[in-house]
């Protein structure tokens, strides 16, 4: 697997919260286009289409496990 | 509105009766090709063939050349293949040449891009061109060819496959007829009627954003460079593109709104204001305006029995990217010398399936193309639109940005992967690799200056052996072209340009195939290695 999911920050909290302090005083649709830059200026960093693809479908597969446990919640 | 200026070319042809429609039953005249539709791909088939020596039957429906905002940007791979049918230098020499695009945002430049940024190939990397200058071309010379029977107002009306080729009914002023062909090739354009009538299905994406096209004629000191708009100032929240023809004719082409209305949209007197927003004044005429949508489709098949599909018949794409008449063209040539080689019984007809492989693959790659620029231009969802406003703006300050700006991907020639090739068992740099095609380079020969295409084509256009010199030439069977660089009594490479763009090094030899794509290369060419490199690009293996 080429993309790395082990801890890889010194301070993983800083990091988080790095991201956090971000979209504080933002609105829900100026976070959206912070994120859709943020995304795209990580990706081409890694600059690896192998990892950026790894990387959407362990986000993705994320997404749908949540929303799969939400409809069987309401079931 | 002005019709389109066409008096530069002829463009009125005349139904003629021929003998074969007084032929009937057992009669019928059997001809060896028959390819039907005389657009830019038909033409440039028919000419590819009667140069290899084939009699060839050219029918249209019409008799004349339409008019009108069609294709205008030929790329210089198709001029390299109109050099070839000896077309090149009128294209030129009447066309707009062009390398840069510029890509705005707002008011602003965001970036440029060069397309051929390098000195020393004969052809530029575009021209515009009104399509029906390119057809008027082709026609005057289909007129010096005896090999090839245009057939004006021809109409294709049923065909019925055969074991040994196709039976065509054919509709005329004076009456339907009958011929046989051995082989039928469809160049009847998106809505081809043979497609229909062979049952084919013509599966893709249809996009509902509509774009208005018009044609205006003005005198303006715009640089000869295609220009890009995201949401530019005159045409708020949309894009537009700018791109100059011959005759001081420009071509602007405005994305207009889903749910535009189409006949409101076209009429002159709601364009001219969206114009004179656009060129800041109103001293312009209109040529032509449609309004279009388009598809991005392609046949699951481009062979079906004995009857081939080649253009727009077989693929469609979008039209940003130049990719539809320049890989209908490159159909074309990947066609042409399979199918000489098929009639005379050089190779068997295995070799067309190699053109379906081939064309197919690289419609695929021109469909993918031209869908991700037509996504970037329309986001589908909020979340895309988010995404493409993130690319735009990053790309005032980042150079991965601009890369990441779609207003269109322009038509490059595919690499094949393909039963065709040798696969490399040497060393390289650089250079084509098997299945790319041959890159041009500036040579010297007694003392005049010339370049690989125009020796390719003087070696007669077939299987050639490009031979960077180390003494001895090379053992080449019959038949097969020799291009020597390098030492005695060979090319010059004098700026050393041959070599560097081939990767060359003494003994180096590259083996073309008829439509000047890589089938081979060698560090040191062996006859055996030769010979068995020349029996898979024939098909023969």
């Amino acid at each position: 697997m080429a993309l790395s999911t082990s801890s890889n920050f010194v301070s993983p909290d800083d990091a988080f919260r790095a991201i956090v302090e971000a979209h504080r005083g933002l609105t829900e649709a100026q976070s959206a286009d912070l994120d859709a830059a943020l995304v795209l200026v990580l990706a081409n960093h890694i600059g690896d289409l192998d990892v950026l693809r790894e990387a959407i479908a362990l986000a993705k597969r994320r997404t749908l496990d949540a929303s799969q446990q939400q409809q069987q919640q309401q079931q | 509105m002005a019709q389109a200026n066409t008096a530069q070319a002829k463009t009125q042809f005349g139904y003629r009766r021929h003998p074969d429609q007084d032929r009937s039953g057992a009669n019928v005249a059997e001809h060896p090709v028959v390819v039907v539709g005389a657009g830019p791909v038909g033409l440039s088939l028919a000419i590819d063939l009667a140069q290899r020596g084939q009699r060839v039957v050219l029918l249209d429906d019409a008799d004349r050349i339409g008019e009108g905002s069609r294709a205008i940007c030929f790329s210089k791979r198709s001029l390299e293949f109109w050099d070839r049918l000896g077309v090149g230098d009128r294209m030129v020499e009447k066309g707009v040449v062009w390398s840069v695009g510029k890509i705005f945002h707002g008011a602003s430049p965001l970036y440029q891009f060069n397309l051929l940024p390098e000195e020393g190939h004969k052809r530029p990397a575009f021209i515009n061109l009104q399509q029906f200058y390119a057809e008027a071309y082709l026609v005057d010379r289909v007129e010096q060819l005896p090999e090839i029977d245009l057939r004006w107002r021809n109409k294709v009306i049923a065909l019925e496959g055969r074991n040994d080729g196709v039976a065509l009914t054919i509709a005329t002023p004076e009456g339907t007829y009958q011929v046989h062909a051995s082989f039928v090739v469809a160049c009847d354009g998106a809505r081809s009627s043979l497609r229909q009538m062979v049952g084919a299905d013509f599966a893709g994406q249809v996009f509902e954003d509509q774009f208005l096209i018009a044609d205006v004629k003005m005198t303006a000191a715009f640089p000869t460079e295609r220009w890009f708009w995201f949401d530019p100032p005159f045409h708020a929240g949309r894009s537009a593109l700018l791109h100059k023809q011959p005759d001081d004719i420009w071509r602007i082409d405005l994305q207009l709104n889903p749910d535009a209305d189409p006949v409101a949209e076209k009429q002159p007197e709601n364009v001219r204001p969206r114009i004179e927003r656009m060129l800041g004044h109103d001293k312009f005429e209109f040529e032509w305006i449609s309004l279009y949508k388009f598809q991005c489709r392609r046949m699951a098949r481009f062979i079906h029995g004995r009857v081939i599909f080649a253009g727009d018949s077989a693929h469609q794409v979008s039209p940003f990217g130049a990719r539809g008449a320049n890989s209908g063209l490159e159909d074309a040539e990947n066609l042409a010398w399979k199918l000489d080689r098929v009639l005379r019984r050089l190779s068997p007809e295995g070799l067309l399936e190699t053109y379906h492989i081939e064309r197919s693959a690289a419609a695929d790659e021109n469909i993918r193309e031209s869908t991700r620029s037509t996504d970037f231009m329309a986001p589908v969802t909020r979340q895309e639109a988010r995404l493409r406003q993130a690319v735009l703006s990053l790309a005032e300050d980042t150079e991965f940005g601009k890369r990441m700006v779609n207003g269109g991907r322009l038509s490059v020639p595919s690499v094949y992967d393909t039963p065709l090739s040798t696969s490399d068992r040497d060393d390289w740099r650089g250079g084509p690799r098997p299945g790319a095609s041959m890159p041009d380079a500036p040579v010297t020969e007694q003392g005049g200056s010339s370049y690989l295409t125009d020796v390719f084509i003087r070696q007669g256009t077939r299987f050639t052996l490009l031979e960077f010199g180390n003494g001895a030439a090379a053992d080449v069977p019959d038949g097969v072209g020799i291009i020597r660089v390098g030492g005695e009594g060979g090319l010059v490479d004098a700026q050393g340009l041959a070599g560097k763009r081939y990767d060359a090094e003494p003994g180096t030899a590259y083996l073309l195939r008829p439509d000047g794509y890589v089938a081979a290369r060698f560090r040191n060419v062996t006859r055996p290695a030769l010979d068995a490199a020349l029996a898979r690009a024939a098909g023969l293996n």
